[in-house]
């Protein structure tokens, strides 16, 4: 009795209990107790560009990924999928603050409400030419073979870029990659055990899990190329030049898929940078069309 | 006093048979737990099975109404929080197939069972989530009457079903009181928000009143799950539960509910409110509600579509144990 009791006591009172939560807490104010000045001699717009690029990216395969929530092959996989995506989507929140923190805010401001937070002002107000995402991760899922995949190569390159992050000059990018490869490092397995059993599970699998690679590869063509923004940002040592990952990701890549079982496909050459100046495809407008909908329907309010 | 172990009764001499009831009926009216291993009634089984298949369906079709809105939740706070009480309940539908297993229930078995209607799940969510205020009413009311009926179920007879309970019936009070923070938000908002919050409340507060079953005069297995101690209270009396605990939650944020008889008994203490709709709680638990057959399509085909992945990984591990084994 007494437990029923306690269940029943607790609805009656709005105290913490945030240890209540099976996974995660820590919803609000992403950068709260956060130590948010710019480094010296780095321009505070290079700065929060460089946040949009790596929050839009989370933000963007959030939103892919959890169109798989209840569609998903097994519970565990329910469980596995939102949780990569809720992951990737507190580190969206962390960065985008961050880039809200230094002024980036783009044209959201003139659109959002004041009390909206800037987060939210930049997830939900900023049109697609102002989202500085990769095709890597707007590309749709395809089935769930190619929807590994995907995860495989995008864990992979951000994990390789996090990694080198943690020592960057900006302390709260620094902060932000810290938590952030240990999640990653989660996401990058959890994907390519995936990859290893449907590479060498059936016939079929395997024939999905190689058209998923074949589908993938592509969109690495212009994953590795450094923008102006992140070329002056890794000379001051804050940023990741992104061709330094390069080598690291194909020999990853590269032993997960031969162990799988599966032919690895040929490296696309680079591209210049398209997804990080603002250049998309029909893909991301429609996955922003979801995503800002209703907000944008209620300018006024607040949520 | 432990239970004796015995994994099989059928063969048992009738002797032995009525030892092991005058057994079983003691823990019960010991209020002891029963286990997986102890022996029981097949009765006993058959229903537990049903009750608890029929609550992991709950979870997991239920995790269908609110994720149609994590696509297009309003900020990314809210985003994550819907994201997390989605995974929870497929947390809780896996809690809950475990402990139908521990009773020789097999998950796939059942989740094919409710993919071809033998069995039921809650009729609350063959309703349509129409506006993000349904996400706020579904964690206040649904989750509520969710809550008003489980939290007795923490001492029910089956160890399994009632330690699940616990853990469960934690997260849904945290996901109600999210719910609600919704609704106060949404309430000190626009007048747009305030409609939809409203608007919510008149969909959703009788199918809520539903969730408790039948009156107890219409609930034939009632009677017997209590004398087994898987249920506690009956149905009318958890909702009268309900009610009494929600109309002042109503007035604090500031939301009509849509029953002109809803009146407070000065005698008793408790509400009285107006007759349920009784042929629409039979028609929708038919699977005849508004997105019934959404419902279980969405189902099939995340089993269908994706059961080469099942396949594959069951051939993986066949293949991986094999080679550990020639290793």
């Amino acid at each position: 009795m007494a437990h029923e009791e306690t269940v029943y006591d607790a609805l009656d009172h709005a105290h913490g209990g945030e240890g209540h939560w099976a996974f995660g807490t820590g919803f609000d104010e992403p950068l709260a107790g956060v130590d948010t000045t710019v480094p010296d001699g780095v321009d505070p717009t290079d700065l929060g560009t460089y946040c949009l690029m790596l929050g839009d990216d989370a933000l963007v395969l959030a939103q892919r990924l959890t169109q798989w929530v209840t569609n998903a092959p097994e519970l565990e996989e329910e469980v596995a999928v939102a949780n990569v995506a809720l992951d990737l989507l507190g580190q969206a929140r962390l960065l985008l603050a961050r880039a809200g923190s230094v002024g980036v805010l783009g044209r959201s401001r003139a659109l959002a409400t004041a009390s909206i937070p800037d987060e939210d002002a930049l997830a939900y107000f900023r049109d697609p030419d102002e989202f500085r995402s990769t095709a890597l991760v707007a590309a749709p899922n395809g089935d769930f073979a190619q929807t590994t995949v995907r995860l495989l190569v995008a864990a992979t390159v951000r994990l390789a870029v996090l990694d080198r992050l943690r020592g960057s000059r900006d302390p709260v990018l620094a902060a932000i990659a810290a938590k952030g490869v240990h999640e990653l490092a989660y996401h990058r397995d959890h994907a390519a055990r995936w990859v290893l059993r449907l590479g060498d599970g059936t016939a079929e699998s395997h024939r999905r899990a190689q058209a998923g690679a074949e589908a993938v590869w592509p969109l690495l063509a212009d994953v590795f190329t450094a923008t102006d923004v992140e070329t002056r940002l890794a000379a001051a040592g804050v940023a990741v030049d992104p061709a330094e990952v390069r080598e690291e990701v194909r020999a990853v890549l590269t032993e997960v898929l031969t162990r799988a079982t599966l032919r690895v496909p040929a490296w696309p050459d680079d591209a210049a940078p398209a997804g990080r100046l603002g250049h998309h495809d029909a893909e991301l407008t429609e996955l922003l069309a979801e995503l800002q909908g209703l907000a944008r329907q209620h300018p006024a309010a607040t949520w | 006093m432990p239970a004796p172990t015995l994994e099989r009764p059928e063969g048992d001499s009738p002797i032995d048979t009525a030892a092991l009831q005058e057994h079983f009926d003691a823990t019960i009216a010991a209020d002891h737990r029963v286990e997986p291993r102890d022996w029981m009634p097949e009765g006993y089984r058959r229903t537990l099975i049903r009750q608890i298949a029929q609550h992991a369906h709950s979870e997991i079709i239920g995790m269908q109404p609110e994720g149609d809105w994590l696509l297009a939740a309003p900020s990314l706070r809210r985003k994550a929080i819907l994201l997390a009480k989605v995974q929870d309940e497929a947390g809780h539908g896996m809690y809950l197939y475990s402990a139908a297993e521990t009773l020789g229930a097999d998950r796939a078995d059942l989740t094919d069972k409710l993919i071809e209607r033998k069995q039921k799940y809650s009729s609350i969510f063959n309703y349509p989530t129409l506006t993000y205020a349904d996400v706020g009413v579904i964690g206040w009311l649904v989750d509520g009457a969710a809550i008003c009926n489980q939290v007795p179920l923490c001492r029910s007879s089956y160890g399994p079903y009632a330690r699940a309970m616990i853990r469960i019936c934690k997260e849904e009070s945290f996901h109600q009181r999210q719910g609600y923070e919704l609704l106060m938000t949404m309430m000190r908002g626009t007048p747009a928000q305030r409609a939809m919050v409203q608007d919510a409340v008149d969909r959703w507060w009788w199918p809520s009143l539903m969730m408790f079953g039948p009156p107890d005069a219409d609930s034939p297995n009632s009677a017997q799950s209590m004398a087994w101690g898987i249920k506690r209270h009956s149905n009318d009396e958890l909702r009268q539960r309900f009610v009494d605990m929600s109309v002042p939650q109503a007035e604090f944020l500031g939301v009509t509910l849509p029953d002109p008889e809803l009146r407070l008994d000065p005698e008793t203490g408790r509400y009285h409110f107006g007759a349920i709709d009784w042929d629409e709680f039979k028609q929708v638990l038919a699977g005849n509600g508004p997105v019934s057959a959404e419902r279980i399509a969405r189902r099939r085909a995340a089993r269908d579509d994706n059961a080469w992945v099942t396949e594959a990984a069951t051939a993986y591990a066949a293949k991986h144990s094999a080679g550990e084994r020639a290793a």
